[in-house]
């Protein structure tokens, strides 16, 4: 059994991580180059961790799997991210910061984590403009913001549609001038397929070259994962296609828990599906919800064009139910308040999966080129996608897997359960409790990187004698090598007639019927037949064509799917436990009259953290109680 | 010297080398073509010119190094900047490879250059040098006594009754052979469309160009480039059509 | 409504590049990909002839992709000639079987540039993009150093300006598009990006000549101002970028050349 110590510093909220810094033990500047770190992936988290260790001196070794670490997924975000500056003189703090986020994440995350959130927040827009972010700016030539779901001020930076980009180009370029000073060792193409733990610690890793199928062996003093998120076990997201859960599911089944894996985001404001040939579905920035308005059809089965049905026709359901927050109601609400309507036959389009996103309104309010200036690139996307004119009829959109809360427990100094095995960025599972506001991502991802995680890994390395890393051929390193080569081989030899495809979306039909939007007994329980029946079928039938020696894709996402299989059964497993609703995780039969989301603090108002316990046994639930020292568990009311 | 190597090795510096003696060849093209117009005045007019262009002596010795350098510098730059494009491109060539936007002039802007050069060398050899139809060059045909002063800027620099190479008369008579004519056109054609690419680019090379007024650019250029064309087109037509005959044969002696 | 599940289906003729590895010669193959919906992206149309593929025992074709969604930059396709196909401003993965017809022969080959070498099939090596950001493309502000974000004012046209650069995706379409490989204006949108802002004025000098050294030591060519690079960006980034970063490097040459040096630049003291 884990033991999940949180250590939380004593003291009050807002003292806490200041207190933490100046008690935490540190590493003299000359002894931090006779420290070697891996770092695993370079999205936000990654590549601000990588060039803030390499700064402070430490030996730094990062691994991507992307052919060029400014790819990460991290780019692909686009409406802003938050920091507690209240620029706008519109009573924001940070401590409004901590308490949306907080109340955002439904009562699931830890205090003293989301403070902290909150306090470094102004840190990072300082640290992005001085790396020469180009955000948005008013005339005067000063920071612009715009209001975001979850929140009644204006506390959003943003670079056009475009912020993770610029964010995440900001940490590259950060990343390359420390691998331009011979400060990190990038090696790029290399996806980690194991982790080494020597004597309880995490001391390396396992990666494999996926240009040239080389698989090399490297130890550390501490390890890193900044991997991302798990949300493509859905096959149809707004993820990557190469975004995975390999790296942090490789961990977990080294001994690292899985927090809360059954905690996912359905982002509101996605282009619907289209064909079953569909790989990818594409996110409408939430900011899109400050000028447009949602509605639906008030008829079911109303098969009129958007504009032939009346003012007096039209449900704006989200500004009906939630009148305070309106439009801008958080994620989890918007979502399944869509859902509710489609099921109740009022969707549009062919698919009936679908609300209409309206800008009719905002167009005569501020003008098309207004809105155009404001949203132009997003309308762009969409025209490109569906052929249709935003600007003249409205957007169709549907709900859609966009981030996902869970992932490895950490502590507060943001190390798992296995000593030296730290996980940043959407990787972890820290802050965001069970539903992430908008805008919030980044600002994690940035915040662990920049300025969390070059305190606290030293804190652990302090501990750790200079010049002890394992060499790479004791016993563990070779037992995690023959481990992933006899992976990859059982793969390529299993030589049946099924692409890896088609056990991917067998799967992402399986997750989100069962352990999307909403979810049953009945339903998880029926997951959890098929899930491992599909395990036996891939294991039985996949076909790998190619060898291991070169650059295979259909070998990297046969390893991913099988990883994502297995993911997908601990998902539904924490779902089906889980007997409450809260953010995103929404029980049918824990639900308020009015379909709100119904709590259950007296058992559930804690972290559970799956442990391993081996391919044939069922894991091992823990859990880290959530003890609210300073604000009260309430019911989460966006009326 | 650091300066040297960025400006001689690197490709930015080769350009701006390339556009900087683009604009000195530039600047050379229309005055020699302003002042060729002269043809079309009184035979004085030309012929003082010219005589007053070799008066000058050593300077023109020193103007002549320096148009010679640029075209050097100009070509260097040229080659080595081809060879290595070339190479960039590596040596597996597309199977389909489709134009999106260049322009014309510029996709062909290497063989105009070509072409360009043979000119220069013809041009040289015939006006210059005298080795190419020297039967026509000046120094065989009979001199010309000016009739009036030649001015330049009010000063007179040739006064009256100066004896001079009759200019008028070897350009009048050098463009009667219709195939030299025809080279000329063609070339001048050619150096037209090099201009077309080469004026707008060297704003580009040198960092002045940017959308707020690239099509005003486009548009001037266009139009200097078509009054370059119509201008060196005059006069091997003029000639051509007989509108530019041989001045009579009054003067006997030649020239000192 | 848009009826997105009744568009009639047609079908295509691939001819596509394959190459077993580096070293390996490549040649064109021709591929069926039938039963296409004009809805389909242009990679996934590629997903399913790939699953035809492994089915037959043929290997997949190798094609780089991420995103999906037009801003990771890995989709890097060659397409009838153009690289990221048909569309103005779209990259690979934003283009529509819609921008094709019924019986096309579609002809797709990877980016093309001695800097950029092929590792298989359609998949390119861009590290040398890496390489020159390595070089210069960043302003030196270790994390915990920065200034307060709104001590520093910034015009709003600059700024403007600077993310009009700033959205560069790294694809290296310019460098596939121009008949020199040149890099010009990726560089350039880097360069101008930063030196746009006032943070990035302290390493503005030192930025474009590594910059711009680095690059021409990677083997790519020179830019003959065909903005055929601006063209065939997905984000259609401006060729003037390039213009403002020749003039910038000229003088920086210049500056380097005549500027008074410091006679130490080394710490030391007590």
């Amino acid at each position: 059994m884990a033991t999940l110590n949180s250590k939380i510093p004593t003291g009050p909220l807002a003292e806490k991580w200041r207190k933490h810094k100046t008690e935490i033990k540190l590493v003299n500047p000359a002894n931090k180059r006779k420290y070697e770190v891996i770092v695993v992936g370079a999205g936000l988290a990654g590549a601000s961790a990588a060039s803030s260790l390499a700064d402070l001196g430490y030996k730094v070794k990062c691994f991507v799997f992307h052919d060029s670490p400014r790819r990460a997924h991290s780019i692909a975000a686009q409406g802003g991210i938050n920091a507690a500056k209240n620029y706008q003189n519109d009573g924001d703090s940070v401590h409004r910061l901590f308490y949306d986020t907080l109340k955002g994440g439904d009562y699931r995350a830890r205090e003293a984590n989301v403070h902290r959130l909150a306090e470094v927040s102004v840190n990072i827009i300082d640290q992005c403009v001085a790396q020469g972010v180009p955000f948005a700016r008013e005339y005067g030539g000063l920071l612009a913001n715009r209001s975001f779901g979850g929140a009644q001020v204006s506390r959003t930076f943003y670079a056009r549609g475009q912020t993770g980009q610029q964010l995440l180009l900001g940490a590259y370029s950060a990343l390359s001038r420390t691998v331009g000073a011979g400060a990190v060792d990038l090696h790029t193409n290399s996806e980690m397929l194991d982790l080494v733990v020597v004597n309880g610690q995490a001391k390396g890793v396992i990666i494999r070259n996926l240009v040239t199928g080389v698989i090399s062996r490297h130890s550390a003093d501490a390890v890193i994962l900044a991997t991302g998120g798990y949300g493509n076990v859905f096959n149809l997201s707004t993820y990557a296609r190469g975004s995975n859960t390999t790296a942090i599911w490789r961990a977990y089944k080294r001994g690292a828990c899985m927090a809360n894996p059954c905690y996912t985001q359905i982002h509101p404001t996605c282009i619907p599906v289209s064909g079953d040939y569909q790989s990818k579905l594409t996110l409408m920035s939430e900011s899109l919800r400050n000028d447009g308005r949602i509605w639906a059809p008030k008829k079911s089965g109303d098969a009129r064009t958007a504009a032939d049905i009346p003012e007096s026709d039209r449900d704006y359901f989200l500004e009906r139910l939630y009148p305070s927050f309106g439009n801008l109601a958080p994620r989890d609400i918007a979502s399944r308040a869509a859902k509710r309507v489609c099921d109740e036959g009022r969707g549009v389009g062919t698919t009936g999966l679908g609300v209409y996103l309206d800008f009719a309104d905002a167009i005569g309010r501020l003008g098309e080129p207004a809105v155009r200036e404001r949203y132009g690139n997003l309308f762009d996307i969409y025209h490109e996608i569906t052929a249709e004119n935003a600007y003249k009829a409205p957007m169709r959109i549907y709900p859609a897997v966009h981030y996902t809360m869970g992932g490895l427990w950490v502590d507060y100094n943001l190390m798992s359960n296995i000593p030296g095995l730290f996980v940043l960025g959407e990787a972890n599972f820290s802050d965001h409790g069970a539903n992430r506001l908008g805008a919030s991502a980044l600002m994690q991802g940035l915040a662990d990187g920049y300025f969390v995680i070059p305190y606290t890994v030293g804190d652990y390395l302090a501990g750790q004698k200079s010049g002890s890393r394992p060499s790479t051929d004791g016993a563990e390193f070779k037992q995690a090598e023959d481990n992933v080569r006899g992976l990859s081989n059982r793969l390529l030899a299993t030589k049946g007639k099924q692409p890896v495809s088609y056990f991917h979306k067998k799967l992402g039909k399986i997750i989100w019927d069962h352990c999307g939007m909403s979810r049953t007994k009945a339903g998880l329980e029926s997951a959890l037949q098929k899930i491992p029946a599909l395990r036996e079928e891939f294991n039985a039938t996949v076909n790998v064509p190619g060898s291991a020696e070169t650059l295979n894709q259909s070998l990297e996402k046969a390893g991913r799917v099988a990883d994502f299989i297995e993911l997908g059964e601990l998902m539904c497993r924490d779902a089906l436990t889980r007997e409450e609703s809260c953010g995103g995780h929404f029980r049918e039969e824990h639900q308020e009259a009015d379909g709100e989301c119904k709590r259950d603090d007296q058992n559930f108002a804690h972290v559970a953290a799956w442990e391993y316990q081996g391919d044939s046994k069922s894991p091992l639930r823990n859990t880290e109680p959530l003890n609210y020292e300073f604000t009260k568990m309430s019911v989460r009311n966006y009326k | 010297m650091n300066l040297v190597c960025n400006l001689f090795g690197s490709s930015i510096g080769r350009k701006f080398i390339m556009a900087l003696t683009g604009l000195v060849l530039i600047g050379f093209v229309f005055g020699h073509l302003v002042g060729n117009l002269q043809v079309f005045a009184h035979p004085d007019k030309i012929n003082g010119y010219a005589h007053f262009l070799h008066s000058l002596g050593p300077v023109l010795w020193l103007v002549r190094i320096g148009l010679l350098v640029c075209v050097g510098l100009h070509i260097w730059a040229a080659t080595v900047l081809t060879l290595e494009s070339r190479r960039a491109r590596g040596s597996e060539p597309y199977g389909v490879k489709t134009w999106i936007q260049a322009v014309f002039a510029s996709r062909y802007i290497r063989w105009s250059g070509y072409v360009v050069l043979g000119f220069i060398l013809y041009h040289l050899a015939h006006f210059t040098v005298g080795v190419a139809q020297a039967g026509t060059y000046k120094t065989a045909l009979p001199a010309h006594t000016l009739t009036s002063d030649y001015h330049v800027l009010g000063f007179t620099v040739v006064p009256a009754g100066t004896r001079v190479h009759d200019v008028h008369q070897m350009v009048v008579l050098g463009f009667q052979p219709p195939l030299v004519s025809l080279f000329y056109i063609v070339a001048v054609g050619l150096l037209s469309l090099h201009l077309l690419h080469g004026m707008d680019s060297l704003f580009q090379t040198l960092g002045w160009r940017n959308a707020s007024w690239s099509r005003s650019l486009r548009t001037v250029v266009t139009l200097l480039c078509v009054a370059y064309f119509a201008g060196s087109l005059v006069i091997p037509g003029a000639v051509l059509t007989g509108a530019l005959k041989p001045a009579p044969a009054v003067k006997t002696a030649s020239a000192q | 409504m848009v009826a997105v599940n009744t568009q009639k289906l047609f079908s295509v003729t691939l001819r596509v590049w394959r190459q077993a590895g580096p070293a390996q010669p490549g040649k064109f193959v021709e591929y069926p990909a039938k039963d296409l919906n004009p809805n389909m992206s242009f990679l996934e149309m590629l997903d399913v002839v790939n699953d035809e593929l492994a089915a037959q025992g043929i290997e997949p074709i190798a094609f780089a992709h991420d995103c999906r969604e037009g801003i990771c930059g890995t989709c890097s396709c060659t397409i009838n000639g153009k690289p990221h196909g048909p569309g103005k401003g779209v990259a690979t993965c934003q283009t529509y079987m819609r921008s094709f017809s019924d019986g096309d022969t579609i002809v797709v080959e990877p980016f093309r540039a001695r800097a950029f070498p092929v590792i298989k099939d359609l998949v390119i090596d861009r590290a040398a993009f890496d390489k020159i950001q390595q070089a210069g493309g960043f302003i030196t502000a270790r994390a915990g150093s920065a200034p307060e974000a709104n001590a520093l004012p910034i015009a709003k046209g600059d700024a403007d300006l600077a993310m009009d650069a700033a959205q560069c995706i790294g694809c290296g379409a310019c460098v596939a598009a121009c008949k020199n490989a040149s890099a010009m204006l990726f560089v350039s949108a880097k360069v101008s990006h930063l030196g746009l802002l006032p943070q990035g004025q302290a390493e503005r000098d030192r930025r474009v000549l590594a910059m711009v050294n680095t690059m021409d030591a990677l083997g790519f060519g020179s830019c003959t101002n065909q903005y055929e690079c601006s063209a065939a960006c997905p984000k259609l980034i401006s060729h003037d970028f390039i213009a403002r970063m020749n003039r910038d490097y000229v003088k920086a040459s210049f500056r380097s050349a005549f500027k008074a040096a410091p006679a130490n630049t080394s710490g030391g003291g007590a």
